[in-house]
């Protein structure tokens, strides 16, 4: 996986910040995606459009708070593939996976910025900052999973246990 | 293998006979829930999940709907949510499908009904179904889409979490309740200080405390960033949930030498009344702190599924009883259940909330969540008894909310300003 960075170093950005929970009388992706970070950063949509960006990246305990779905789909939705953070809040983590948006926990966000170029090896679990041309370690995606992940999400995983 | 009331759950409900901190299990539910939120899209990927085959529900005495969070329907948007909810029940036939008037909110109103019992396994599609360790039941907060694989393999995948054991000593002070008790816990170890892992609560204050205590306990445990509390089960848990059902309980103690990533110990005599400041739930302070900063509110929010329980209104009354709240406060209390209602209505708690100048709501999430029925404007803070106060949670992003106990938070709407009940009732 290949992109450019667009980062918040905050700690701690919950859902109500990724999504309000005004806007969640209804589930469009599209609809969503409008209204992202919006009482974060309303000028997040037209900064990522400027950077380009496909990867996020923010400080430890992104996602905390409500399981609402909503926050993985708006990001995933507003252009989003991949979160990079120290770490996650858990139903976050597994709403994420669950609708494959990939999610890497890493400990240096030090080293990345606005607009760095990654490249991201997940077999070899590294991330090369193409920018600064600096490797990074990240840490490996347990096998379970993968699986899911290789499935493309939970849905597609269960149909094949339903049919087994 | 010594195990800790977590870890016997899950092992219990998956084909291993014992299970270790980090191991991913399918496990076999005994319930799980959705609501207006979170079920629609559940309800979406639940048919992807079944296309194609000839299967429906795996039970349909197993999956809960419950239309709580814009209900009494806010707006046309909310109104097709809900809509949503009522056809699949209908099509599936479920036997827990509760309309506006017989359903609360969802936290509390599953353990009233009996609708969780001890040793369960049980997720839901809200964060808060955390509450239901309370009464010795495994349960964790999912996604929408967890929840819509769920209502069709009747299973979850789970990793097992490691288990903080929490012991609180000592004897409470008074008006100190299980939200105290839990907000210090969170000021101590911080939102994110249990990520991915089970709260056990323990100790002698524990076995004393209510079950609605326990219950608020239990349902913040998302808020320091846990996959679930729990609490063994005793006389109190099985007196509570006995009645409310005829399925058999099962009760799981940790064993002696389980093992804890670590053991937190607070000596209760120390703690006062808790009040968390904006914006993280995290900003925990003494009452005698708070009250001293003079922070004058507009409203006072006094329910939810964290405090709005019968107890919690009962505390709220003691505090209002021939009082009145402030002339520039808007003080706001809302039953967590159609029962719980009636109850304070048969008790006069109802009356004394009128007469004092508070207004009660249908239960509702409501303004917990930002949603309706007493939304905040620029600028203005609320006391509320609910479990998260992020910036912009209960209206404008200006807003302001902090959480305390039923007590305080009724003490506050006389005063106009944070205080302490005994500021109150001394005058
Ligand atoms: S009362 Fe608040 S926290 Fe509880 S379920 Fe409703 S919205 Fe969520």
């Amino acid at each position: 996986m290949k992109g450019i960075v667009i980062k918040y170093s905050d700690e701690n950005i919950n859902t109500d910040l990724i999504i309000p929970a005004r806007y969640l009388n209804k589930s469009e992706p599209e609809y969503l995606a409008e209204h992202c970070f919006e009482d974060f950063d309303y000028k997040f949509k037209e900064k990522r459009e400027k950077l380009n960006a496909t990867i996020l990246i923010a400080g430890k305990n992104f996602g905390s708070g409500s399981s609402r779905e909503h926050a993985p789909i708006a990001i995933k939705a507003s252009g989003i593939d991949c979160v990079i953070a120290p770490t996650f809040a858990r139903i976050f983590f597994r709403n994420s996976i669950n609708i494959g948006l990939t999610l890497i926990e890493f400990d240096g966000i030090e080293n990345l910025k606005d607009g760095d170029v990654l490249e991201i090896d997940f077999d070899t679990g590294s991330l090369k900052n193409i920018s600064i041309n600096q490797i990074f370690e990240i840490k490996k995606i347990p096998k379970f999973l993968q699986d899911i992940i290789a499935s493309e999400g939970l849905v597609n995983y269960a149909k094949n246990l339903l049919r087994e | 293998m010594p195990s800790t009331i977590t870890e016997k759950i899950l092992a219990a409900h998956c084909d291993k006979k014992e299970v270790s901190p980090g191991d991913f299990i399918l496990a076999n539910l005994d319930g799980c829930l959705g609501n207006d939120i979170t079920a629609p899209i559940a309800i979406k990927e639940f048919y992807k999940v079944i296309h194609g085959t000839k299967k429906g529900v795996f039970d349909r005495d197993k999956i809960i709907l419950l239309p709580d969070h814009f209900t009494p329907n806010k707006d046309v948007a909310s109104a097709i949510q809900c809509q949503v909810l009522k056809e699949f029940s209908k099509k599936y036939q479920l036997t827990h499908y509760y309309e506006v008037g017989r359903c609360g909110i969802e936290h509390c109103f599953i353990p009233e009904q009996g609708l969780i019992v001890p040793g369960d396994l049980f997720i839901g599609a809200d964060s808060h179904t955390c509450t239901y360790g309370a009464i010795g039941a495994f349960s964790t907060g999912v996604g929408s889409t967890d929840l819509g694989v769920s209502m069709a393999l009747g299973k979850t995948w789970l990793k097992v979490p490691e288990t903080i054991k929490f012991v609180y000593s000592g004897k409470l002070k008074n008006w100190v309740l299980g939200k105290d008790l839990i907000l210090y816990t969170i000021g101590q170890i911080g939102v994110d200080g249990a990520t991915y892992k089970a709260m056990e609560f323990t100790g002698v204050v524990i076995k004393n405390i209510s079950m609605a205590s326990r219950f608020t306990i239990c349902n913040m445990a998302i808020e320091a960033g846990g996959k679930n509390g729990i609490i063994e089960s005793d006389e109190k848990t099985i007196e509570y949930i006995e009645k409310r059902t005829s399925r058999p309980l099962k009760v799981y103690k940790s064993d002696k030498n389980a093992e804890f990533s670590e053991i937190i110990e607070f000596d209760c005599d120390k703690i006062e009344p808790q009040v968390a400041f904006p914006h993280l739930p995290e900003n925990s302070k003494p009452i005698s702190e708070a009250e001293g900063m003079e922070i004058s509110i507009d409203q006072a929010v006094i329910g939810s599924c964290t405090n709005g329980r019968l107890e919690d209104l009962r505390i709220a009354a003691k505090v209002l009883k021939n009082q009145k709240v402030n002339s520039h406060v808007r003080c706001i209390i809302i039953p967590g259940t159609p029962q719980i209602f009636l109850n304070a209505l048969k008790e006069g708690l109802i009356e004394i909330f009128l007469n004092a100048g508070g207004i009660v709501s249908p239960p509702t999430c409501g303004p917990c969540l930002g949603g309706h029925m007493g939304i905040l404007g620029a600028g203005e803070k609320a006391i509320s008894t609910t479990n998260r106060n992020f910036m912009g949670r209960m209206g404008h992003v200006e807003s302001e909310v902090y959480l305390s106990n039923p007590a305080i938070a009724a003490a506050s709407a006389i005063e106009g300003n944070i205080c302490s009940p005994e500021s109150v009732l001394k005058n």
